[in-house]
């Protein structure tokens, strides 16, 4: 077996024997991607002298006898979304207004990251600040996904998908605000968890809609999400919104059976709309589960329609707000002006794509006087219906049983013209950042021709993680999808 | 609503995004497409339901009033297009 194609529970059982180097581990990335990614193009840069640089250092305190209980991603290369800061690197968000920048700081994910020992390389594409679900709103190109290059990896943590799937990374860090980590894991098959609002900082991670918006980990299997969860949750005194919660071991935490679990399946999410081969792999995926000993109960979340709708509204909002930093004064590639304002229009007319300027453009919209309340306020009192339903639903079952996405992996191209059709394949994955839970995507199957990866969904309880992954890895082992990968 | 109702250059301007006239005729029509869309919340009665900001009730978080590390200013300023004497450059404000 080639070094890349470990796990990260593999790579660090290895580091720990002492049979591989992390210089080793951090070497068949670069030797991957140099092979793969001309085909897909999940990676925008790579510091290599930095990456092999901190493997070397993480070789050292092997040597030294530290261990992976000491340090859990002790020698693991991991990458990160261009939408992390790290210091010294560029976090470009996969926008062109950001230019040259190279942040001053480490943010808390990054910081936790090196605390944990792992190797922060490279920055993965995205779609241009985390909006897109398609990867293709990207300044820097789209990304291929790794079943097939014509296709989309989903997004807007295509990148991070992409990069895990074709096993050019052993982990990777992405955020969701409304699907962007599970519905990408779902069209690449790999392992996405969204946490719960307020598990992990967002202090250091560049802010598309802040009341949604959560950092997650992407991996090979389930374990490997939760050895990255472990890491990176716990509160921050630098996020206000962050929780004060204990942390619990996740990876430890997984084993053991799930007999009387109850999972709820949503009436309304299996209507009309979803593509039958995914029906059928989700059907088969609820059969396994019964076999396992969970027991399944027909649930309602009768606002789930209103979702995609409450959705847009609030997020464009809340990004009309953040993105309004990006003005051409203290950072961005300036596109000088007569006066102030004249410098901010042409600045952000030139450096800010389409999509966002879409999105900019809206929220500045539903905020404005005379529709404020109207569709801002309207729709967060929709959210609170929306949050009730799934308190209520959450009530009676322990886990929510969905499909990530109603569909597999669409051509490139195929939904840029029309944005309501992109917006609306986030249709099962965006009512869990309104309700703030946490929700999970594992691979429960392919289509046949063309052999296309489809996605299961599981939505937890709030800070519900550790019984979610036990859900989660439960089936993954018992089914073959997660040894499954794509050959490129 | 249709697209002739939606003022693309007005907010736009609010926005502080310059659109070439081509971009203010696409985005100015797909928005309307959008606001049609998100107009099926207006089938909802919520006249009774509080509007909910945060997925998470935290009260007022606040931590003592003490001096915390922070970047420099030379690093406050290391990615600003314009600097002088330890300042951003902004063009004239007030003539």
């Amino acid at each position: 077996m080639m070094l890349h194609e470990l796990t990260l529970n593999e790579l660090t059982a290895r580091l720990a024997a002492g049979e591989v180097s992390s210089r080793e581990a951090m070497q068949a990335c670069l030797d991957r991607i140099d092979a793969v990614d001309g085909s897909i193009n999940a990676f925008m840069s790579i510091d290599r002298d930095d990456a092999l640089g901190q493997a070397d250092a993480a070789d050292e305190r092997l040597t030294k006898g530290t261990t992976h209980a000491e340090q859990p991603l002790l020698g693991v290369p991991i990458s990160l979304k261009d939408i992390f800061c790290v210091k010294d690197q560029p976090a470009n968000c996969s926008s062109k207004i950001l230019g040259n920048f190279r942040s001053p700081y480490d943010g808390t994910v990054v910081q936790k990251l090196r605390e944990a020992g792992a190797v922060i390389f490279g920055r993965v594409n995205m779609d241009e600040f985390a909006m897109g679900s398609s990867t293709e709103n990207s300044a820097f190109g789209p990304t291929g996904n790794p079943w097939d290059a014509e296709r989309v990896p989903g997004g807007s943590s295509g990148g991070c998908a992409a990069a895990v799937s074709a096993q050019e990374c052993f982990g990777s860090i992405g955020t969701d605000t409304g699907g962007s980590i599970r519905q990408p894991a779902a069209l690449c098959g790999c392992v996405g968890i969204k946490p719960t609002y307020g598990r992990v900082s967002r202090y250091g991670v560049v802010a598309f809609a802040s009341s949604l918006d959560q950092v997650g980990p992407m991996g090979k299997t389930v374990r490997d999400t939760a050895t990255l969860l472990g890491a990176i949750a716990g509160h921050d005194p630098r996020d206000s919104t962050s929780v004060p919660a204990d942390v619990p071991d996740y990876a430890a935490g997984l084993e053991g059976d799930i007999k009387g679990v109850k999972l709820g399946l949503p009436k309304e999410y299996l209507g009309e709309g979803i593509d039958p081969e995914v029906r059928a792999a989700f059907e088969a995926a609820v059969k396994q589960y019964q076999s396992l000993g969970a027991e399944i109960e027909e649930v309602s979340l009768p606002h789930a329609e209103y979702g995609v709708a409450t959705y847009y509204i609030l997020a464009t909002a809340e990004a009309s707000a953040n993105l309004a930093r990006f003005d051409g004064i203290r950072y961005c590639d300036r596109v000088e002006g007569d006066d102030p304002f004249a410098l901010y229009c042409n600045t952000r007319g030139a450096g800010f794509g389409e999509e966002v300027k879409r999105r900019i453009i809206l929220g500045t919209y539903v905020l404005s006087s005379g529709y404020y309340d109207a569709y801002y306020i309207r729709a967060q009192k929709v959210r609170t219906l929306i949050k009730r339903d799934f308190d209520r639903a959450l009530e009676k079952v322990d886990a929510l049983i969905t499909p990530t996405v109603p569909y597999t992996a669409f051509k490139a191209g195929e939904k840029t013209g029309d944005p309501l059709q992109m917006y609306l394949s986030d249709i099962y994955t965006i009512s869990c950042n309104l309700a703030g839970t946490c929700g999970i995507s594992v691979p429960c199957g392919f289509t046949n021709d063309p052999k296309l990866p489809v996605g299961l969904q599981l939505l937890g309880k709030p800070f519900g993680e550790q019984e979610l992954l036990k859900i989660a890895h439960a089936y993954e082992q018992s089914t073959p999808w997660h040894n499954e990968r794509a050959a490129l | 609503m249709s697209d002739s109702e939606f003022d693309i250059k007005y907010v736009a301007n609010l926005a502080r995004i310059a659109l070439n006239p081509e971009e203010e005729e696409r985005l100015g029509s797909q928005l309307g497409d959008i606001l049609g869309y998100v107009k099926k919340l207006e089938e909802l009665d919520v006249s009774d339901v509080e509007p909910m900001a945060h997925a998470v009730p935290l009260d007022n978080v606040l931590r003592a009033d003490e001096v915390q590390p922070s970047i420099s200013n030379d690093e406050a300023l290391a990615n600003a297009p314009k600097v002088a004497n330890g300042l951003f450059v902004v063009p004239k404000i007030v003539e």
